[in-house]
């Protein structure tokens, strides 16, 4: 295994190479960097001296990709993409445009993002499981009609009808919680719980649909067949051997994802005041911040990365016929 | 039976709890410790970038430093128009003209014999810093933080981890260092650039620093300004300081009122060039260290900012005088009394309008704007368009306060076009009727109406209300768009603009010469889905001369790259005044400042020569008849040439709790939370009843789920204990 997650990691590189290539045209297709001087700079008084000095200050002054006035593979290393890219690999994200250290603000902002992803996450998927296999328990009864009827509703309506319905009712309407704002320690709880549930009811219809899908496929196999034979009743053929060999689909869609948590929600952090890494990221490009915007980008497209591989080992877990090389 | 009583006893078990869990409201996002405390409660929806006064210029960055530093002068609080007023200074400074031989002039003496002034400037003793670690001494004198080892660096995350802090008085040499620092090569001051066409010797300055040390100055370790002289400043005694500027400049004195000219102590720089300090972001530019009223002690810029009553003011006292409708306003109650009232101003970073807006309606913001959302919520139209709260607020004891900004927005014309600025004498005269024609036909008053829900003044120039050489009623209508009648201004006819467009060669929008119609290219930046009524109305308005107008809608960096090479032929921008004087709205259609070839700040490009001479005599005289009669010339030529569509001046509409007092709102001043008052236990009283919490909507919900659940059990009870196969025929 140890090879595979070698090899993998190996595979990385040009993966990393190539997304962080893509950002970098990207985000300088639609900003030069004396677009970036200007908005550092602010709008009044900005003289082309305080331009051109801000860009030799954070590097900016040199061609973007490649440099025709220097020679061998210098033309390469002496750009903008070589100097801001290849210090991301040793994880040194440098500072942002206005001077923070960007892994100092990572690090602080991760607990908040953390603090709503996780518990959505464990408490949804606990949550959007059960219901999943009580709607197959009662399959082609009117629960599982009006279930599927429920969550094809719940589907269609957009997340921030559900964040601004939830504000309303039970912030404004009931003062049951408060409308936004964060507070770290125990104190996090109150602002926490709008909303984690909000992040839950958002996911069900989809979630419990999918889950819904994948163990119906399983209730039609032999052994499902053959476990009602030997007598068992349906709460342990369903709880025991139809959501045991159903976590293959199931991991492969939710183990990717737990490293990506780290990412924060931009929607929710930003209704709810919540100061995680989704609104750090938004900021960023209302603010054409280069630096941060690349470091995010990199930092997810690692995570997922991660992600990818946890995957393929999670199998091995719950398939013993897996064997990773 | 046993369950269902079970389940009753849980749910008034919880109930129960919710209610003796906490004594406060539910909702209240502030730690329970400060109910009833002088605290105001405040928000900020953009993160500052920059915290140092030689950095700091924008409204969100402006709104902490105004109350952390004190530059030698501020402006009267109440007194309109803006009146300057000793802050840290003894008296306002008296300037002194002198010639090339160093011979001083009378005060009225030509600009042109003006060699250099000087401003010299005592300040008050007995003025002493915040407490700071950079100040802190040990026992021997010594500075304990100014060269941190590593054992003492591994325990610093933030300046308040510094467990010992000092302070020293403030002296004169605190200001020429600040100065000094607007030309230090590591740092980027917005008026560099500006002030080095002033202030004598700045220009070079930065060469100087530059050749010193290149490594330090780049911010490696401390570059100690005191040990390079700057010829425009000068220390006298230890309250005394100089400046000497170039030739005459009268609005020298307004930049004596920002945060640029605060003082910042050397100790204070060489604190935080520590490069260990810098690498946790602990920097001057994120930690504030000054002598007015409030300091800084938390900066999570993500959530919250606070800042808290600073031990060491020097003190100071609500003004005795203002305007007459002041003493009716309330707002002379606390006349005389010391400042400030408030011990702590808690900013809270709210990104979202909803959430912002319900709760200062809860009262966990003591002040708000209004959002074109909430606007018929919060405000209705009485009399004669006098805008009022609605019952709604009002029964809250919320009041609203309005103030016409010292702003304009516009929509310009690129002079150097051919058709809207033409490139002939011939051409340049029916471009000038075309002008004329379309600020006619765009009728502001119905903008102002729809868009801004009337927040707005129709302006007949460039010069805001409130700033001297505003001329109010008949004497300050443009004659090019309006006609005087009963007492009004109104409008011209859409047939007196469509016989200026025929006189301009475009009858009924036909172009004569080519005979095709004539279209013109409004730039905007690029657009919600909110504004593109606004464009559509815009169309429309130019659709009454039968002039189709594309619109090139583009991002910010495009826009302001067309402005700058002078591609863009209709734009429209903003202004919002550095400092309550004429030359800060004139300077904007001034030829030498124009954008294209001098990078200046006139983005139409307007060049009207007598116009710029007008403008040199106005800029060097002071406010008296002389110089409004400069003014009324200068706006008739304005007028006449309609390089802009005059737009409108935008008006700021407040909402205020009743706990809220001593709020007379302003662009121009913004030291103003000293004179902020709060009565704590009215809002604590409001709070409470404002926000009981509704107990019901929980009970029915647990309600629903055990409903649901029981059918659902049931079913679960009679699958389980069902046989395989149902209906089996008996043999």
């Amino acid at each position: 295994m140890l090879n595979y997650i070698l090899r993998r990691a190996l595979y990385a590189i040009p993966i990393l190479i190539g997304v962080n290539l893509i950002t970098f045209t990207l985000f300088f297709v639609v900003n030069t960097p004396d677009d970036m001087a200007r908005m550092q700079l602010g709008i009044k008084y900005v003289s082309p001296e305080a331009i051109e000095k801000w860009k030799i200050e954070r590097g900016y002054d040199k061609p973007l990709l490649f440099n025709q006035e220097k020679e061998g593979w210098e033309k390469l290393t002496k750009t903008i993409f070589f100097e801001k890219s290849i210090s991301m690999f040793i994880f040194d994200f440098g500072q942002a445009d206005d001077g923070r250290d960007i892994a100092q603000e990572i690090k602080s902002r991760m607990i908040p993002s953390l603090a709503i992803a996780l518990p959505v996450f464990i408490l949804g998927l606990i949550v959007h499981i059960t219901f999943a296999l009580l709607m197959v328990f009662f399959r082609a009864t009117y629960i599982d009609f009006w279930g599927v009827i429920l969550c094809v509703a719940l589907m269609s309506i957009s997340s921030l009808f559900y964040i601004i319905a939830g504000q309303f009712l039970v912030s404004k309407l009931w003062h049951l919680v408060p409308i936004s704002g964060y507070e770290s320690g125990l104190d996090a709880g109150k602002f926490l719980l709008l909303p984690v549930i909000i992040g839950i009811i958002s996911s069900l219809g989809s979630s419990v649909r999918w889950y819904r899908t994948i163990f119906l496929e399983e209730m039609n196999k032999e052994y499902v067949r053959t476990a009602r034979a030997k007598g068992l009743s349906e709460r342990i053929v369903l709880f025991k051997h139809v959501l045991g060999n159903a976590l293959i689909p199931i991991l492969t869609g939710v183990v990717v994802v737990v490293p990506l948590l780290f990412l924060g929600s931009l929607l929710v952090e930003s209704f709810f005041g919540i100061p995680g890494l989704g609104s750090y990221t938004i900021d960023a490009i209302n603010s054409q911040d280069f630096a941060i915007v690349r470091a995010m980008v990199f930092w997810g497209s690692v995570l997922y990365i991660v992600g990818l591989v946890l995957t393929d080992i999670s199998y091995t877990l719950v398939d013993p016929r897996i064997r990773l090389k | 039976m046993i369950k269902m009583i079970n389940m009753s006893w849980l749910l008034i078990s919880f109930a129960v709890l919710l209610a003796a869990c906490d004594e406060h409201n539910w909702n209240n996002p502030y730690s329970a410790i400060d109910t009833g405390k002088n605290i105001l409660y405040s928000v900020f929806t953009e993160r500052p970038k920059h915290l140092d006064p030689v950095q700091s210029y924008s409204s969100n960055e402006i709104q902490f430093t105004a109350q952390i530093y004190e530059p030698p002068l501020q402006y009267h609080y109440l007194k309109r128009p803006f009146a300057l007023i000793p802050l840290t200074a003894k008296e306002i400074p008296v300037v002194r003209h002198f010639d090339i031989e160093g011979h001083q002039l009378q005060n009225d003496a030509p600009a042109t014999d003006v060699a250099y002034s000087i401003y010299e400037i005592s300040i008050k003793p007995g003025i002493f810093f915040q407490p700071h670690p950079a100040l802190a001494k040990d026992e021997q004198g010594d500075w304990l933080y100014h060269n941190l080892g590593d054992q003492e660096l591994a325990s610093i995350f933030k300046l308040s981890d510094f467990s010992r802090t000092g302070t020293r008085e403030l002296t004169a040499e605190d200001y020429i260092y600040q100065i000094k620092r607007l030309a230090h090569p590591r740092l980027h001051s917005p008026i560099y650039g500006l002030m080095a066409d002033y202030i004598i010797g700045l220009k070079d300055y930065v060469d100087v620093l530059k050749q010193v040390n290149p490594e330090r100055s780049e911010g490696g370790t401390y570059l100690d300004l005191r040990n390079y002289p700057l010829e425009g400043v000068q220390v006298i005694d230890r309250y005394t300081y100089r400046i000497k500027i170039k030739g005459n400049y009268p609005q020298f004195i307004y930049w004596l009122a920002m945060p640029f000219f605060a003082p910042v102590p050397w100790e204070a720089d060489a604190f935080y060039s520590q490069k260990e300090l810098i690498q946790k972001n602990i920097t001057l530019d994120w930690y504030p260290i000054g002598t007015g009223p409030y300091m800084l002690t938390e900066n999570n810029p993500n959530l919250r900012m606070v800042l808290e009553r600073n031990p060491n003011f020097h003190g100071e006292y609500y003004p005795t005088e203002g305007m007459p409708e002041d003493q009716e306003n309330g707002l002379l109650m606390d006349a005389g009394r010391e400042l400030p009232f408030i011990d702590k101003v808690i900013f809270t970073r709210e990104k979202e309008s909803i959430p912002r807006w319900n709760k200062f309606l809860q009262g966990y913001y003591d002040a708000s704007g209004i959002g074109s959302d909430s606007f018929d919520q919060a405000v209705q139209l009485v009399g004669h368009g006098e805008a009022t709260v609605t019952e709604e607020m009002a029964a809250q004891g919320i009041r609203l306060e309005t103030t016409v900004a010292v702003s304009t927005y516009y929509m310009g014309f690129n002079m150097l076009d051919p058709v809207v600025g033409g490139s002939n004498e011939q051409q340049r005269e029916s471009a000038r009727k075309l002008r004329q024609a379309i600020s006619i036909a765009v009728d502001y008053e119905e903008f102002i109406s729809i868009f801004a829900n009337g927040r707005g003044l129709p302006a007949q120039s460039p010069i805001a209300p409130g700033i001297a050489g505003y001329r109010e009623g008949k004497e300050g209508v443009n004659p090019v768009v309006y006609d005087w009648i009963n007492n009004r201004p109104q409008r011209k006819s859409i047939q007196v603009a469509k016989a200026l467009l025929a006189e301009a060669g475009y009858p009924d929008g036909i172009d004569q010469k080519t005979g095709a119609p004539l279209i013109l290219y409004f730039d905007v930046t690029a657009r919600t889905a909110e504004d593109r009524s606004k464009l559509d109305w815009m169309r429309k308005q130019f659709q009454k001369l039968n002039i189709q107008l594309v619109v090139r809608s583009t991002d910010y960096n495009r826009f302001q790259d067309k402005i700058r090479k002078g591609n863009a032929q209709i734009f429209e921008w903003g202004w919002n005044a550095d400092y309550p004087d004429p030359e800060n709205f004139l300077f904007l259609l001034y030829g030498p400042q124009r954008k294209v070839g001098n990078n200046g700040e006139n983005a139409a490009n307007y060049d009207n020569t007598e116009y710029n001479q007008l403008f040199e005599q106005m800029k060097n005289i002071e406010d008296g008849p002389k110089r409004q009669q400069i003014i009324d010339r200068m706006v008739e030529i304005l007028q006449h040439d309609a390089p802009w569509l005059w737009g409108y001046h935008p008006k700021d509409y407040g909402l205020y709790h009743a706990w809220y007092q001593n709020v007379k709102p302003n662009r121009i001043s913004n030291n103003n939370l000293k004179y902020f008052r709060i009565d704590a236990n009215l809002r604590d009283q409001k709070r409470r009843e404002w926000n009981e919490p509704v107990l019901w909507p929980i009970a029915v919900m647990l309600a629903m789920l055990i409903i649901s659940f029981i059918p659902a059990a049931m079913a679960f009870r009679r699958r389980e204990s069902s046989t395989a196969v149902n209906n089996i025929p008996s043999s």
